[in-house]
């Protein structure tokens, strides 16, 4: 296990588990979090950073060694995302960028062919891209093309909570894309993250099933040990299932015996 | 089709036989359901449903905690003028009452917009009375231009304007509009705004569909309680919100709700809205429309304010004055010139502490100027 490293745009990470920061109770927690899911990489909205604030500012609470991954929250069209990406960048946010181009307030589903757009633009100004997108070959194949450095879909939609409802799509995802598959929004268990983790998932995103926790610090070490499980399962090659119970005392055995 | 046609299903009659026709299996069979129709909603918002409220209120607690989180944006209005051409009989600008009427100079504006920004605020609402002959679209173009060098989000709620006016406002960093229907009750609502602009009942009620159509961000809409039979009103405000949120699924839709109270004037107050219904007419809404904003302003007392936070709210006002010029102003200068009273003094910093209190994290930005950046 110690070679297995999560590397996205020639940067390596011990730790599969991606959080967020948006809605806790207070952000003064965050490092807490942070700590106890030992996450390496953390999303921030661009549109709750206060860059010029007097007082508390969500990035004060962001440990300086994590890999810090804005995202364009709040963009309805590929342009409004290359805007956000580029003032986070001259903020001195650095020049990773989630993209999130979502244009239907009521689902928060993201639109695949403005992030698809997006994505070759700040690809191409030398941005690490990461695209939350739906689970769907077309466009994982397309934002490959544009130069995204990992693919985020979705497993059920932002903040619901509702688990790996994309499953099928996702295994696709794992199977086809060459680049990390990072299962970003819905899941809302440890047992869902493990799950994707198992499948062969790159990393879990997780933020709301962490904030809105009883005791967020808590659920980020489940989250944490969830991942872990889930990749260690995964690498260890699960036995395969079947749908039929497998006889202890077969009843055909006598016409391999001997052989 | 506008939303008028829609509205105008729902006569009075019929909204008032349908409420009290809902029952007790009607709403647990409602509150089972994951999504409900507007149907549920009217079910959720009858007198059958007041037993189920604790339920409700679970339900509502629960989907907000999952859309919002344990947060609360926080804004303050800002008053640009009281001029007002319209004589809204429950309204403390009424044209008629004699009170000090007065508009900022861009001047002014700066220095209110320091004051309020030296709190940390960072999203302000302004606001002017109906006089398109003293504050012009081009005068609130002028004031917003001001306005954003100190906030990252600036909204209106102004007159009803035409669409190229607020497409016109929105590319100037505009991001939301709030139009306040007042009623929807198309007999009551020439008996309450007798004469003025505003006395348009269609062109009011077309309003946030025009924003929309405008690219406005965030579109606020909502029913005065306490001008007709509240669940009427909550009724078609919620339809009326639904209606934009699935024909614009681009826009923020949100509602206020805000509670009549006292101002300048003799407004004789036939439907008065208690508490308990308040939070009925909130908790509905919130089961009706899980992703929609949910305003509550400082007309409400602190207590009851403090009290709905784990209800649905989302959003609410702190540190407010409804004096034109109000917060430059010292205290003692006030010319009681208000639009009416609020309940909720609390200061910016009072209000932080109360929602931290309340185990929620007040939030002063949520949104980063898009147009005129990189």
């Amino acid at each position: 296990m110690i070679d297995d490293v999560l590397e996205i745009g020639k940067v390596k990470f011990k730790s599969r588990l991606l959080i967020g920061t948006g809605k806790y109770a207070d952000d003064s927690i965050i490092p807490a979090v942070c700590d106890s899911s030992e996450s390496q990489i953390i999303t921030v909205a661009m549109r709750r950073v206060d860059f010029n604030a007097t007082t508390e500012n969500v990035m004060d609470f962001i440990p300086k060694n994590m890999q810090l991954l804005p995202n364009t929250s709040g963009a309805r069209t590929a342009e409004e995302a290359v805007r956000i990406a580029r003032l986070a960048k001259a903020a001195g946010c650095g020049d990773w960028i989630k993209i999130e181009v979502i244009s239907d307030n009521k689902y928060l589903l993201p639109d695949g062919y403005e992030t698809i757009k997006a994505t070759e633009i700040l690809a191409k100004e030398g941005f690490t891209v990461l695209p939350y997108v739906n689970a769907d070959l077309y466009i994982a194949r397309a934002l490959v093309d544009a130069g995204a450095a990992a693919v985020m879909p979705l497993g059920s939609p932002i903040g619901t909570n509702r688990g790996l409802k994309t499953r099928e799509m996702t295994r696709i995802l794992i199977e086809e894309i060459k680049l990390p598959i990072i299962v970003d929004a819905g899941i809302g268990r440890p047992s869902e993250a493990c799950e994707a983790m198992e499948m062969g998932a790159d990393a879990c995103l997780v933020n709301t099933a962490i904030a809105t926790a009883n005791d967020p610090v808590k659920m980020a070490k489940a989250f944490s040990n969830a991942v872990k499980a889930g990749r260690e399962a995964y690498l260890s090659g699960p036995g395969a299932k079947s749908n039929l119970a497998q006889a202890s005392s077969p009843l055909t055995g006598f016409l391999t015996e001997g052989q | 089709m506008s939303f008028y046609n829609i509205c105008a299903q729902y006569d009075e009659e019929c909204l008032k036989e349908q409420l009290a026709s809902k029952t007790e299996t009607d709403v647990k069979h409602t509150l089972a359901q994951e999504q409900i129709s507007p149907e549920g909603f009217l079910t959720l918002l009858s007198p059958a449903a007041v037993p189920f409220i604790e339920d409700m209120a679970q339900k509502a607690h629960k989907l907000t905690l999952q859309h919002f989180g344990r947060t609360i944006t926080l804004f303050t209005p800002l008053y640009l003028a009281n001029y007002c051409t319209n004589r809204c009989v429950y309204c403390g600008f009424n044209t008629k009452n004699k009170i000090y009427r007065s508009q900022l100079s861009y001047e002014q504006v700066e220095s209110e917009a320091k004051v309020i920004a030296s709190t940390g605020m960072k999203n302000i609402l302004i606001l002017t009375g109906d006089a398109r002959a003293k504050s012009s679209p081009e005068y609130i173009k002028a004031c917003v231009e001001i306005l954003n060098k100190y906030f990252p989000s600036v909204s209106i709620e102004i007159y009803a304007m035409t669409e190229q006016e607020y497409a016109s406002l929105a590319e100037s960093g505009v991001d939301g509009m709030t139009m306040f229907q007042e009623t929807y009750n198309e007999k009551l609502y020439p008996v309450l705004h007798p004469s003025g602009p505003k006395h348009d009942y269609r062109f009011r009620l077309d309003a946030p569909e025009r924003s929309c159509k405008a690219g406005m961000r965030v579109v606020n809409i909502g029913a005065l309680l306490g001008l007709d039979e509240w669940r009427h009103d909550a009724f078609k405000t919620g339809l009326h919100a639904h209606y934009l949120q699935s024909k614009y699924p681009g826009v923020d839709i949100a509602v206020s709700l805000p509670r009549m109270r006292t101002h300048v004037g003799h407004f004789e107050q036939t439907c008065v809205v208690s508490d308990t219904e308040m939070v009925q007419n909130l908790l509905a809404l919130r089961i009706f429309m899980p992703r929609a904003g949910i305003t509550i302003s400082t007309r409400e007392k602190a207590e009851f304010r403090n009290n709905i936070m784990h209800l649905g709210v989302t959003k609410m006002s702190a540190g407010v004055s409804t004096e034109v010029g109000g917060h430059a102003k010292a205290e003692d200068d006030s010319d009681k010139s208000a639009q009416f009273d609020i309940s909720d003094t609390r200061s910016l910093t009072e209000m932080c502490e109360a929602i931290s209190s309340q185990g929620y994290q007040p939030v002063f930005k949520d949104w980063e100027p898009i147009f005129g950046t990189l």
